[in-house]
């Protein structure tokens, strides 16, 4: 396809173009590979036909990566980044700017929206093992978008200056604090202060609205790049590749325009119906889009009765929150338990030797006494691990078949238990801090872990079903 | 010039020295990046001393003052909440304050200069919200024998009168007893200790 012969130009599924166009095209064309990118990417990109409804979702991602850049570009343009005018100046935005209202609660509904997407575009990739080889790159890219998606998140969330904002940026920065012998230093530099201030302000307002908007854009130019090099997978996790035509194009697979162009304009349409039901009916979503308590001005003396993170953060908020000392002795055995694990299965004697060491040294740096680091650190350090473990997933499904719909009941049985627990660990993410919650939170967070590290054996040891040699509809 | 008269070692050693070079070069330029994001002199300078009027504080009562923009609480304890702190010792996790938390003229069972006055900083050492004053002693959601004290919303530490940090809860230490002085016997300066003392 990459050497394919200049053409006439020529859309497909339409006619010749009139001559005028036709001559700017070609022109265009000998300076500048525009017509190649159209191919490449869109008229003669071969997805695989059977896509679901699963499918919207990498589409609908992009749709809202635009609808935020469009609506930050124009709260921008009103915003103030100070401490002392940034709250004022967003409520000047919510009632003197004229639409700004419309514009900021676009950008705000956008931000829960984005999320929501994200995981229904993750869930998708687990449920039909995209990330699965060739795809791993693609997996990882996507990764650090939805990492970067996080941090910008997280950023933008202190700009309107409110209760909230402060006192979850104040959570967030002094989780670097736990870290040893860097962390007060460390904390000190993120936030340009000693305690949250103006300086921290700025500089998350730069972060937000140019660092991490370049990087993201970057980064979904490479998973774009990264698909479309290996060509999509389907509910099926069969390579259509494998079996192409005469002129060489898949023989299960149709030009991403029109076919999937026209086909994602539904899904938009309808997305737009519940994305702006929620904009115009109940922008603050009953406090989990927009959160009450952010809508006082940001007070250092005093933090808000109940802080939650705003929903798409709480699973990971509920794995750190889980961690305290008496629950140490539990992590402890468990890392035992996963050490002998493979000492007993791994056949190679590196990797027993390797298994049986780290074991060892996280057991003590966990419950060794003088040598343990104490639980506040390790609740930092599992939060961390829960959003970076999904990295492994590539290497940890062992599974011969991609497809949920392929698989045994064994890795259907475990990822309904993990969505089930990801949301559970949402939930208890949201309420305040009760002994039965955290007990059910740290249960959580030994399930969330299971599910990943115990999967190179339970996704091996699963009876499959035969995969078809072609898609099915 | 041909293949074969190239001197491929002089060529691998000016790309590896070209590289380090310029590798070096990058990591510096990065320096003044790095430091711009550091504390300011002006947020260095900010942080004087706060001085505190206790003559209107009542017992069993707290005043919250602002010192480095951070909360500290001043509370003025009565006898039953003295006499509570002790028969608290087997509940805190570091009853003694043997960890610096505080000074070393407050290193006693009070963690004050005054018993009368507990003086910490109002913020939690698990991950920096500031806790919630429970003085009342009376069944709560997070403990049916609460004793008084504080309690942190964020991820529900516990701390008792005398800021000690109760056993097993994710803030690790007691609440930070910043340096203080009496000034006189209602007048006090945070932020600020006799030497020596």
């Amino acid at each position: 396809m990459a050497s394919a012969p200049k053409e006439p130009v020529q859309f497909s599924g339409a006619g010749p173009l009139n001559a005028p166009i036709s001559g700017v095209l070609t022109w265009v064309d000998q300076r500048f590979p525009l017509m190649s990118i159209w191919r490449d990417h869109l008229s003669q990109y071969y997805a695989p036909k059977n896509f679901n409804f699963w499918y919207f979702f990498g589409g609908l991602a992009m749709l809202v990566l635009v609808i935020q850049i469009v609506t930050g570009i124009f709260l921008v343009m009103h915003y103030k980044p100070s401490a002392a005018e940034a709250f004022a100046s967003v409520e000047y935005i919510m009632r003197d700017v004229p639409a700004g209202w419309f514009i900021r609660y676009m950008h705000s509904t956008g931000a829960s929206a984005f999320f929501i997407v994200v995981y229904l575009h993750m869930f998708r990739g687990l449920l039909y093992g995209s990330y699965r080889q060739p795809r791993e790159l693609i997996w990882i890219f996507g990764m650090l978008i939805y990492l970067c998606l996080m941090a910008e998140a997280f950023f933008g969330y202190l700009l309107p200056w409110g209760q909230m904002s402060f006192w979850g940026a104040q959570v967030i920065i002094n989780l670097f604090d736990a870290l040893p012998l860097i962390g007060p230093d460390l904390s000190t530099w993120i936030r340009g202060d000693f305690v949250i201030s103006d300086a921290t302000l700025n500089r998350f307002f730069a972060f937000h609205v140019i660092a991490i908007p370049l990087v993201l854009l970057g980064l979904v130019a490479a998973h774009i790049l990264a698909l479309h090099e290996v060509g999509s997978n389907n509910p099926d996790g069969v390579e259509i590749k494998q079996h192409k035509d005469a002129k060489g194009i898949p023989l299960d697979g149709i030009p991403f325009h029109p076919y999937y162009t026209v086909k994602d304009l539904v899904g938009v349409v309808v997305f737009l119906f519940l994305f702006f039901g929620v904009v115009f009916f109940m922008p603050e979503m009953g406090g989990y889009f927009l959160e009450f308590n952010n809508f006082i001005p940001a007070d250092a003396l005093k933090t808000p009765p109940h802080i939650a993170p705003v929903w798409y953060f709480t699973p990971y908020y509920s794995i750190l929150r889980a961690i305290t000392e008496d629950f140490m002795l539990v992590l402890a055995i468990g890392v035992a338990a996963y050490s002998l694990l493979i000492w007993l299965t791994a056949r190679n004697q590196l990797v027993k030797m390797a298994a049986l060491a780290i074991g060892l040294v996280v057991i003590v740096l966990m419950k060794g006494g003088p040598l343990a680091i104490e639980a506040k650190v390790w609740g930092v350090a599992m939060m961390g691990a829960a959003t970076l473990i999904f990295f492994l997933l590539p290497w940890l499904d062992r599974s011969p078949v991609k497809s949920i719909r392929y698989k045994g009941p064994l890795f259907k049985a475990a990822l309904t238990i993990f969505v089930i627990v990801f949301l559970v660990l949402g939930y208890y993410g949201t309420q305040t801090v009760t002994p039965a919650g955290t007990v059910i939170s740290q249960i959580g967070t030994l399930i969330y872990f299971s599910f990943f590290l115990l999967m190179p054996w339970y996704s091996a040891m699963d009876k499959t079903k035969p995969v078809p040699d072609r898609v099915t509809m | 010039m041909s293949e074969q008269d190239t001197d491929q070692g002089k060529r691998q050693f000016l790309v590896a020295a070209t590289s380090v070079a310029g590798g070096v070069a990058a990591g510096a330029a990065a320096v003044p990046f790095v430091a711009s994001m550091m504390p300011s002199e002006r947020a260095k300078a900010a942080g004087a001393p706060v001085e505190v009027d206790l003559s209107t504080l009542a017992p069993g009562e707290r005043v919250t003052v602002e010192w480095q923009g951070k909360p500290v609480w001043i509370v003025r304890r009565t006898k039953e909440m003295l006499d509570t702190i002790r028969a608290n010792d087997g509940q805190v996790a570091d009853p003694k304050s043997q960890k610096k938390m505080q000074p070393a003229y407050a290193t006693n069972e009070m963690r004050a200069i005054k018993e009368e006055f507990l003086v910490v900083v109002g913020i939690c050492t698990h991950l920096g919200c500031s806790p919630v004053g429970k003085f009342a002693k009376q069944a709560e959601t997070f403990d049916p024998n609460w004793q008084g004290g504080f309690y942190c919303p964020c991820h529900g530490s516990l701390f008792d009168l005398a800021g000690r940090v109760y056993k097993n809860k994710p803030a690790p230490d007691n609440l930070v007893v910043p340096p203080h002085k009496y000034l006189s016997d209602t007048r006090i300066v945070i932020g600020e200790d006799t030497k020596g003392a």
